[in-house]
Parts: C-alpha cells; structure tokens; sequence
C-alpha cells in the first residue's frame, strides 16, 4: 500500500536533485492512505503529457510516478522553473505567459506530443480540460485524452443542453429560463419575471467565471455587456453539493458520495468538505443514483463531478456537470481511498472499475481549505501577487495533507491562478478534521504575498460553519460590512498582548548578549522587571512583565523564558522557547498551546503577529519611550478620497470617464479585471475628474494611480 | 576638572558648609532644566526631545554618566556675562553611557540653550568626551541640534569648531562615530557630521546645510525652503550626504541603538558576534530559482541578500541612494558583517559615479573597523555616456576599486549572474585579494555581454547569431573564470548561507597587512 506523499516534501528534494522517484516518503507522517493498489504489472500507458501547470500537475505527475508512467510537463516561459516542471520527467516549452499563448495553445501542446512520444494527456482542470476541440485533436492523432470523450464534453459544456439533457434522465432541474438572452432589456425582462435575485451566466463560462449576481433591475442592465448570458433562480440561499462520479468505458458507473462546496466568494470555493453534515443516507443515495444516471445518459467515461444546488427542505436540483477532475477532489480522496487520477487513467485505458458501489466507503471526514494569493479583506478575496519569500507548509502534523505545485521563492504572477494550495486535513469526525485544520493553518507560513488565511481560519471556527449550517451565501450573510479580520474576545487580546510584551523583552535580553566580549557591562537580566506600554488598536496598556527563566548558558541556540505578564491586575504567564529566528511562534498562554507568527519585529518596537490567523499590528515601548512618543508629532496620512489606486495587480479594462467629467458617489469610474474577476471601482466622493492614468488594456500594479478627483 | 556625580549622590552630612551646598544644588538643577521649562515646552512642540531626554532614551537605563555638567560660557560681551545668560553645562549634554552593556561617548546639543549654538565651553566639553573615546577605545555618537556658531563668541567659536573636526578626523578610522540630525545644523557645523562615518536624519525637524534659504536667494536668486534645500529627504536621495532618516526622535533613538550593536568599540575590537537563533547550515530554496533566465531580466538583489542573513535583518545603508548598489550591515551566524550588491533592479546594476562613492565608502568603514564583507555580484559594467565620463567616473569609479583592493579584512564574493568587464575585477574579484569567490551556475564572468562581443569579434561578418550562440556557450557561464581558479567553487544557490557561515569562521583569524605608508592615497 503505498502512502500519499506530500507535495513540499518532494520539492524540498527536488530543488537539487531534479529527477528523484518518489518511494520515500517524509517524516513518516501518512496522510490519506489510498485503498487502491499500484500493479506494477498491470499494462498503462508510457508517457502521459500533462497539459496544465501547477498544483494539479504535479498531483498527477505524484500518480503516473507510482504507476511507474513517465510524465511530460508543458510551460510558458516564466514557469520554465516552475515545481511542476522539476518534478516532470521531461518538460517543453509552449509559449509566453499569457494562456492564449502556452497552457491554451493547442498547436503548442500537439507538437509537444509529438516532440515527446506522449500516449495520453491528462489535462487536469481549466485550461484545455473541458475543449471538445482538443479532444478531437488528440483522437485524431491517436493520443488518449484522459477524460471523457467529445461528445459528453459538449452536452455538459453548454448549460442549456445540458439542462436538457438532464431533464431527459430525470435529474432533478432548477425552475428558470434556460436560453439565451438577446440584450440587457430582455434580461430585465425575464429576471422580472423570474424574482430577484437572479444569476446571470456566460453560456460557456465555468468555474465561476462570467458569473454574477443581479439584485434588481439596474444590476441586470449594468451587465449588458455579459450579454447572452443565462438566467436561472440563483436558490438564494441554497447549499452546494458536489457528487463524484466515475464511469468507465464499459457502462459502469459509481458515485463517491458528495463534497459540500457552498463556502464560496464571487461564486468560486474557499472551504470544502466530505461528506455533507446536512446530508442523510436516503437523500445522498437519491442523489447519487440521479448523477449516476446523468452519467450514463451522456456515456460518460472517466471522474466527472455533478454540482448540485439543495435548498433547506434538501430538495435538489442539477446545476451542472463538471467534465474533468475537480481542484476539491482530495477530500473524496481522503473519505474513500481511491486515487482519482489513478482511477482516470485505468478508465483512459480502458479498464473496467475495479470497485462496485457497495465497495465506497465514507471513512471520517476531510475538509478543505483554497488558500490563496489574495487580500480577504477586500471583497472577501481580490488577488494579490508577488514572491513567497519565505514558504513552508505545516507537514510535520499528522493528517495533513497540502497539493501545492510552488515553493520558497515561487513568483505569484499576474498572469495565471492566484492559489497557493489545498489544504486538507483529515480526521475520524468533523470536529477532529476542523481542529487539526486551526493547526495547519496557524503553522502555514507564507511570506511576500498576501494570503487569505485569516478568512479561513474564521470560517472553520465560526459557530455556524462549526454548526454544519453552511450556505452559499456564508461569506455575505456572516460578514455583510465584509471581512474585518478576527475580533478579539477581552481574553484573547490578553494573550495576544502578554505575548507581544514576551518577545520583546526576549528581543531585548537577547540584544545585550554578545558572545566572547569582555567590554560588555552585563546587566543583571534575570531579576529585571519590565514596565512596557503596548499599543494595540489605538488603545494602550500598560504591561508588567516580570522573568523567570530557567538557567541556560549564552550558546544555547534556544531557552525557555517564561513571563508574567500583568494586565489590567490579571497575570498571564507565557513560556515558550523564543527562538527569534523562526517565522512560528509556539507558546504556552496560561497552560494552552498556542502558535503564533512573528510576521515584524523593528527596532522601534513595532511587532506584528499572526494570531488566530489575522495579523495583529502592535507597539511595544519601555514606559520611558512611550512617555516622550507624546511628544512626537502627528504625521497626517495622504487623503485618499480623491485618489483612486488599483486594489490589485491586473489589466484595465474599461475606463468610463475622462478629465473634466463630474462624477457621483459611488458611479463607477473604470473596471480591472485579474485572475479570473473584473472589478468595479467607483467613486469615493461627488467630485469633477481632475486627471485620469490609465487606458483600457494597460497593465497596473497594486496601488498603481488610476484617477485622480478634484 | 571633571565631577562625576548622579541625582542620587549624598552629601556626607556636615561634610560641607552650606552655600556652597546649596549653589551645587542650585547649579545641578539648572543644568538639568537647561533652557527653563518655557523652551523645553518650545522644544516639545516642535515635535523635538530636550538634549537629555534623548540621552535617556539612547542609552541604557541608569547608565548615563555625565562630564562636565558645571562649565559655563566664558564670554563676557553683548551683556552675556550676565547670571542671566549662564547656563551650568552651557548648550551640551556631555558624558559616557552604555547601549546594551557596551560602552559609548555621547554628545547631545541643546537647543532650548540659546539655540544650541557652539561656544568655547561648548567645544571644548565635546573635545573632552572625544579624546577620552579614542583612549579607551569606545565610539561617540553626537545629537546634533545647533542653531550654529556662538556669533557673540566670534573667532573663539569657529575655533572650537575647528578643534571638534580635527578630532573627528584623528578618530576617524579609531572608533566608530555617528552623528544624528535633530535639528537644525547649518553653516560651518555641518561639517562635524560629514567627517563622521554615519550620518541619520530625523525626518521633517532636521536640516543640513552650508547656508540656508535667505542666503541662497540673495545669490543665486532661487526659491528654495529648508525642507527643499537640506531636510532629511534631501540628504537621504539627493545628495548622498546622510545615510538614513527616521520618522521621529524615538524612532530614530530606538535604531540607533539597534544599528550601535552591528559596530565594534573601535579598530582594535573584533566586530561583535551576538547570540544567534538562525540556523547557519539553513538551506535557502529560494534562491534556486531567483535568477532569472532571460540575462537582461531584473529581479532583487534584496532578495538574496535577505535570505542569506541572519532572520532576514538588514541594516540598510543609504537605501534610497544610488539604488544600484545595496549596501548595509547584518549578520552572519551571529557575526557582524558588511553586504555589499549590485542592484540589477535599478538600472541594471551598473556601476554610476554615485554607487561607485556608496560602495567605496562603505567598504573603507568595514576594513578600518574589522566587520568582513560579503559581496554580492551581478554587474554589466560601468554605466557609459558623457554625463559620467564628464562628471569623471574614472576617479570615482576607482575609488571602489582602491577600497576593494585595499582591505584587509575577511573577503567573500558571490558571483550570482553577471561579472562584466572592469567593474568584474572591481567588484572584489579574486585579483584584488578576494578570500573565497564563488559562482552560481548561472554566473556569466566575461569581458561584455554576448551580443556586444560578437559585434567586435566578428564585425561584417554573417551569422551573428551562430557567432553569438557559441561566445555564450563559451563565455556565458561560469566555466572560465572557475578553471582559471578565479573563482573557488561554483556553488548551488541554495547553499549560499551555510557556505559563507562556514568561511567566516574559518576567516576570523585571517591577518594581512598592507606596506608600511604614511597614509594611502585614494583618488579623492
């Protein structure tokens, strides 16, 4: 039985070796075991392209290694370092940055083919994963597209047909107009007649892209240019579920239970989990033998996913079907034991199943978090780029199990997806499964780019996630002025004070320590009380800090500090080893474990700290300091209310006034589009456009000037 | 004479008669108000720390021993020999103290007493405190906040000046000296910090210059304000002159003892080795894939410098100043050491006339204070065009040639990408006593890029591009410099830490001198 090998461990080999095989296996943590068994002898292909990049293609490349396949990896040129191209056999270059060009160029991609004698291709998700055209390309050349065939593609492709289609085989379909709608006054129209709120979709649009929501009338027309789009009764506050399946080329087909993927910004998934807290047997197997049905209907072949909304009465209803090996599908994974890709491949091949529905079991439960290069506290998530100047996944704890396809110096580019990872963990019950991923995500280190953590670490805490009362509209219902970042109980900002105060004293001991100098005056540390002003929110406290540490010698790397700290007449005592170096920070606060991360630490004593996942800014200040900082002037902050700055790296793509213009309150000024999302700026204020410095199609940078009001 | 005494000394009792008692008392006190409470209240409101208030914050706690605290002005003109216009200790806190445990001669000017400006008393207690550091080995840091000369003093405060400079200069290379910018400093004054090694600025309430903007418009008819002509901003991007500026008094106090730990006391010390909590074997992934693979792409030389360091700290030196050479200070397993970069985000990493003087500079305070460099090299050559070669980038371009060749103190070169040309052997390459240099593999140490080459070897004729394909295939690399033995090893990025770690140890011990001279002679 092999074990599941976790995707940094093989990149911290990998930088310097480039072709390792991957029998060995990290720390001995075992993460989702897989049932399945790897016959070696067993006749597969010889060489798969995989035809995707990052996360996905390195979790395949992990499979066709232990199939003993070799693997080809596709890249642009800015990801000719890329993980997944060191972990790959063999690699060739497809074009520059932008999709069009390398990961969509399919002219590219069937020279690599040729190039490299590949058999089959696995096309992962997105990109070519879900084109009939390239399907068709490969049969034509004889190449096996790992996935189902054209025909299944393009039924469950078009939203429409496959509505229709569905409806044929008795899945339950969603009350609306179902058809394309001709302008924004016809959009109006039906939304009417349909009731707000309503969705409007590209017709060929997946994975959330090309769709919105519309609240009213005005909302509906101000999407005019989505036109053609679909509208459908967006249950507006429904769950969202989504059944696995596999078939294969001889008639079978299974469902592997469902995945709940309501948590969801902008339509796109943040948390995951398997199995459904609100699902009972009954309704699962009804809906299980429904997407079965589907399947068969389209004879489909290969792991394809059916997405269902559910209301509260658990009515359910088809929303569509996903052709390919979905980005949430570990956590199946981890609940059944199957190897999906490995299943894939067997079914590209032509093998039957090798299991039968009664053999699926749900073994514990598995949750999922997208952690992404993004600011959570706009939006719920606009994307951010930059280079992970510090990385390290949190794969020292059992049960955890991270598909990554970046590593320490990463670039986060503009030009592709903004996810970091998937983070799942595992566990015998939710409970178990949610608080190992507090865990994982207070020991995730990420630093250079802005991640969305601190919205995770909400979510799977929150009394009403915990609860199991999950919807697609979570994120705006929980947080309807938008995500604040976690509030602190008065407990809590204790804890989060006494320990700011303990690493700085900890900072200040260490700096008087100079090894081998006799010129150094000591100061007599260890009896020393510390009268600190820490500086939280705009509110500051007066701390006490007195040590009591165990004797250690100077050349220990590490010691065992403890402090009292007193606040508001309560003590707390931290210990903890204080090693300055480290990017975590484990402590113990009044007997609880915690894990903290130092994310600053300047000499004028401002600190800052990962604490329950959000990033806490505080000052620390000996009470002389802070009593002369009173007399420092205030410096006044830029006015931002006539300036309108990109909230993030993208492309322009329209600009809706120009100098001289008056503008209202709130009117739209111009809109960037990135990674996958377009993004409306408005005004801040009724002004008149004193200069504008962007066009459609430039490119900015976050903070980049757009337009400057009078 | 020089009195030691703190607030909590105790007179024995009836060891002294009364008055005299009493006047010390009176006197002490004085001292201690400097200007009166109305000009500290003034001093405050400028957003500015009274003279002692920044010592206090300066140093350690209970520390401060003060000298001189009773000298008082000697000038009996323009009614200033009135009781009125005396000031126990004049317009100067004086005295020794302690920044983390070690030693430290301070100045700090005051200015609630008459503006802070120079007198003989004034000088003279500043000399004092000078000339005991350079006996007992120990840096001075001075609190500049001066109005400017004593005018009433005339001569005799332009010769304090003159005796302050002439200290500066005999202490220059003997113990380290800072100066911090906390006010106005102006006219002959400012070139007390020019002769020190390290200038900061407090933003927005300090200024420096030769003579301020009512001068300027009567001679040269320009509209220009304090800020404009010599604020920290200025100095820090502009003109070269400091080397860094901070938000406010405590900030700027707070660094300064942060930045007083990566110095020695003096050329006689070894540079300091604090207690470290960063692996120094740490492999650093990061930097495997940093260098980009296009060799006209930029990336940050910060970057690699962070990851290499001791927990990512580095005390940038002039960072806003000729930004295509990064140096600064950190530390290495504990170990101070100076870092010295080629900047390729900033035009290209070339070397310029400014980063030429930045570097040079840098690197004679490392050698003349026993702090090792460690040289990071990507530079496509000298930055060409009439500008430079008129504003003579031969002499200042040399000066960092001679500061490389000179030094004497533990010398480490990376190589990273590329190693062009005359700004090659600059860059502390082998020939100018490099102790270990080393290459990553894309490392390129060739006299000029592919292209250019190519043009001179093969001019007229066909297929350039095959031409330039095989001069990269034979040049582009770091193969000729390594089996000519100019650099040491090729190394993998990732290793750099733990094998630079590995080196300075082993370097510590390393002794060079240089011919007996009277002094060198750098192309100034």
């Amino acid at each position: 039985m092999a074990a599941y090998r976790s995707a940094a461990g093989f990149q911290r080999v990998l930088h310097a070796v480039k072709h390792v095989c991957f029998s060995k296996q990290r720390c001995g943590v075992i993460i989702c075991r897989y049932s399945t068994v790897y016959d070696p002898n067993e006749k597969t292909f010889d060489k798969i392209l995989i035809a995707n990049r990052g996360e996905i293609a390195c979790r395949v490349i992990k499979t066709c290694k232990k199939m003993g396949i070799k693997t080809v990896a596709v890249h642009s040129d800015v990801d000719s370092s890329a993980v997944h191209v060191k972990v790959a056999d063999e690699a060739v270059c497809v074009g520059p940055a932008p999709t069009s060009k390398s990961y969509l160029n399919m002219d590219a991609i069937m020279n690599a083919i040729k190039q490299t004698g590949a058999q089959a291709v696995h096309p992962g998700y997105g990109f070519l994963s879900e084109n009939k055209e390239f399907a068709k390309r490969l049969a034509a050349e004889g190449v096996t597209f790992i996935g189902p065939d054209t025909h299944a593609i393009q039924a469950m492709g078009d939203k429409i047909e496959s509505k229709l289609i569905a409806k044929a085989a008795k899945v339950n379909t969603i009350p609306g107009f179902d058809g394309v709608v001709k302008d924004a006054k016809e959009a109006v129209k039906i939304a009417g007649e349909i009731g707000y709120p309503v969705m409007i979709k590209a017709s060929a649009g997946g994975g959330g892209k090309g769709m919105r929501i519309a609240w009213n009338d005005e909302e509906t027309s101000d999407m005019g240019f989505f036109l053609s789009g679909h509208i459908s009764d967006i249950c507006a506050n429904g769950f969202c579920w989504c059944l696995q399946v596999l078939a294969d080329k001889h008639g079978n087909a299974l469902w592997l239970n469902e995945r709940e993927c309501s948590i969801q910004r902008r339509n796109q998934k943040v948390v995951e989990e398997a199995p459904s807290t609100f699902l009972d047997p009954d309704t699962r197997r009804a809906m299980g033998e429904q997407a079965v049905s589907l399947a068969n209907a389209v004879k489909y072949s290969s792991a394809g996913t059916v997405e269902f909304l559910v209301d509260s009465k658990k009515n359910f209803y088809f929303l569509e079907m996903n052709t390919r090996l979905q980005v949430e599908h570990p956590i199946t994974e981890c609940i059944t034991g199957l190897d999906l890709v490995q299943q894939m491949i067997r079914i590209a091949k032509g093998y039957k199943l090798q299991h039968k529905q009664s053999d699926i079991p749900i073994n514990g439960w598995a949750v999922e978090s997208r952690v992404y290069a993004e600011d959570p506290y706009k939006s719920f998530g606009l994307p951010s780029i930059g280079r992970l100047s510090q990385y390290q996944e949190p794969l020292d704890l059992p049960n955890v199990r991270v598909d990554s396809g970046i590593q320490e110096g990463s670039d986060i580019s503009i030009y592709y997806d903004p996810m970091i990872s998937k983070l799942v963990t595992y566990g015998k019950t939710r409970e178990e499964a949610l608080k190992k991923m507090e865990d994982a995500l207070d020991n995730y280190v990420i630093r250079g780019v802005t991640h969305n953590i601190p919205l995770l670490r909400e979510i799977i805490v929150h009394p009403r996630f915990v609860s199991g009362v999950i919807s697609t509209k979570f994120l705006p219902e929980v947080y309807p002025d938008g995500f604040k970042g976690h509030m602190l109980t008065a407990g809590e900002r204790r804890e989060l004070l006494a320990t700011a105060a303990a690493l700085y004293v900890a900072a200040q001991l260490r700096s008087q320590k100079f090894l081998g100098d006799l010129r150094v005056s000591v100061v007599p540390a260890e009896s020393r009380q510390w009268e600190l002003c820490v500086e939280l929110d705009k509110s500051v406290h007066m701390l006490g800090v007195s040590r009591s540490g165990n004797n250690y010698t100077v050349s220990e790397i590490v010691q065992n500090i403890t402090s009292l700290v007193e606040i508001d007449g309560e003590k707390v005592e931290v210990s903890g080893e204080w090693n300055l170096a480290s990017a975590l920070l484990p402590i113990t606060i009044n007997g609880k474990h915690r894990t903290l991360q130092c994310l600053l630490r300047t000499a004028a004593g401002e600190i800052s700290l990962q604490y329950l996942g959000t990033s806490f800014k505080l000052r620390v200040l000996s009470k002389l300091a802070a009593s002369l900082s009173k007399h420092m002037p205030e410096k006044v902050p830029e006015d931002t209310s006539s300036i309108l700055r990109s909230p993030m790296p993208g492309s322009v793509v329209a600009v809706s006034v120009k100098p001289g213009d008056n503008v209202a309150e709130g009117q739209e000024i111009c809109v960037i589009e990135a990674m996958k999302m377009q993004n409306s700026m408005t005004a801040a204020k009724t002004a008149k456009v004193k200069s504008v410095h962007c066009k459609a199609g430039d490119t900015v940078g976050e903070g980049d000037l757009l337009v400057e009001l009078e | 004479m020089v009195i030691f005494l703190t607030k909590t000394h105790q007179f024995p009792k009836g060891g002294l008669c009364s008055p005299p008692r009493e006047r010390i008392e009176k006197k002490r006190k004085a001292a201690l108000t400097g200007g009166g409470q109305l000009r500290i209240a003034a001093q405050h409101k400028r957003g500015k720390l009274t003279a002692r208030e920044r010592l206090e914050l300066l140093l350690d706690p209970d520390s401060f021993v003060e000298c001189d605290m009773f000298v008082e002005h000697r000038c009996s003109d323009f009614g200033m020999e009135a009781d009125h216009n005396k000031y126990p200790g004049d317009s100067v806190v004086t005295g020794q103290g302690r920044i983390n445990g070690r030693l430290v001669y301070v100045f700090s000017q005051d200015f609630t007493v008459f503006g802070g400006s120079l007198s003989g008393a004034h000088a003279q207690k500043v000399c004092k405190i000078m000339d005991q550091a350079m006996m007992v080995g120990a840096p001075v840091i001075g609190l500049n906040d001066s109005g400017g000369a004593r005018i009433q003093e005339g001569v005799e405060s332009l010769a304090g000046y003159a005796d302050i400079f002439l200290r500066n200069v005999m202490a220059s290379g003997v113990v380290p000296q800072i100066s911090l910018i906390m006010g106005p400093c102006a006219g002959g004054a400012v070139y007390s910090p020019a002769l020190t090694d390290f200038t900061f600025m407090v933003k927005d309430t300090s200024y420096l210059f030769i003579t301020g903007p009512d001068v300027v418009k009567s001679v040269t008819n320009e509209d220009v304000t304090q800020e404009e002509l010599g604020g920290a901003k200025t100095h820090t991007t502009v003109s070269g002159v400091a080397h860094r500026a901070f938000e406010n008094d405590v900030d700027a106090l707070l660094n300064l003892r942060d930045f007083f730990n990566f110095l020695p006391l003096s050329n006689k010390d070894p540079a300091p080795v604090t207690e470290c909590h960063d692996p120094r074997d740490r492999p650093v992934p990061g930097l495997d894939t940093i260098v980009p693979f296009e060799s006209t792409k930029a990336y940050d030389m910060l970057d690699i410098v962070h990851g290499v360091l001791d927990e990512r700290e580095f005390f940038e030196i002039m960072p806003n100043y000729a930004k295509n050479i990064v140096v600064g200070f950190a530390r290495m397993n504990g170990r101070t050491v100076g870092i010295v970069g080629n900047q390729p985000k900033v035009a290209s990493g070339c070397l310029d006339i400014n980063s030429s003087v930045k570097g040079a500079r840098f690197v004679r305070f490392c050698d003349a204070f026993n702090i090792p460099i460690i040289t990071f090299v990507d530079v496509p050559g000298f930055l060409p065009g009439t500008a430079q070669e008129y504003g003579g980038i031969i002499r200042h371009g040399a000066k960092l040639l001679y500061a490389f060749a000179e030094a004497t103190i533990p010398k480490i070169t990376v190589i990273t990408r590329k190693a062009y040309g005359g700004a090659y052997d600059v860059m502390s390459s082998k020939h100018l006593r490099g102790d270990v240099n080393y290459a990553w593999p894309s490392a390129e140490v060739a006299v000029m890029g592919a292209k250019g080459a190519v043009q001179i070897i093969f001019r007229g004729k066909e297929n350039q591009a095959e031409a330039e394909a095989e001069y990269v295939e034979k040049f582009a690399n770091p193969f000729p410099a390594a089996v000519r033995g100019f650099v040491d090893d090729i190394i993998q990025p990732s290793t750099t830490r733990k094998r630079i770690c590995r080196d300075l140890e082993v370097l510590a011990s390393k002794k060079q001198t240089n011919p007996w001279k009277k002094h060198a002679n750098i192309p100034l």
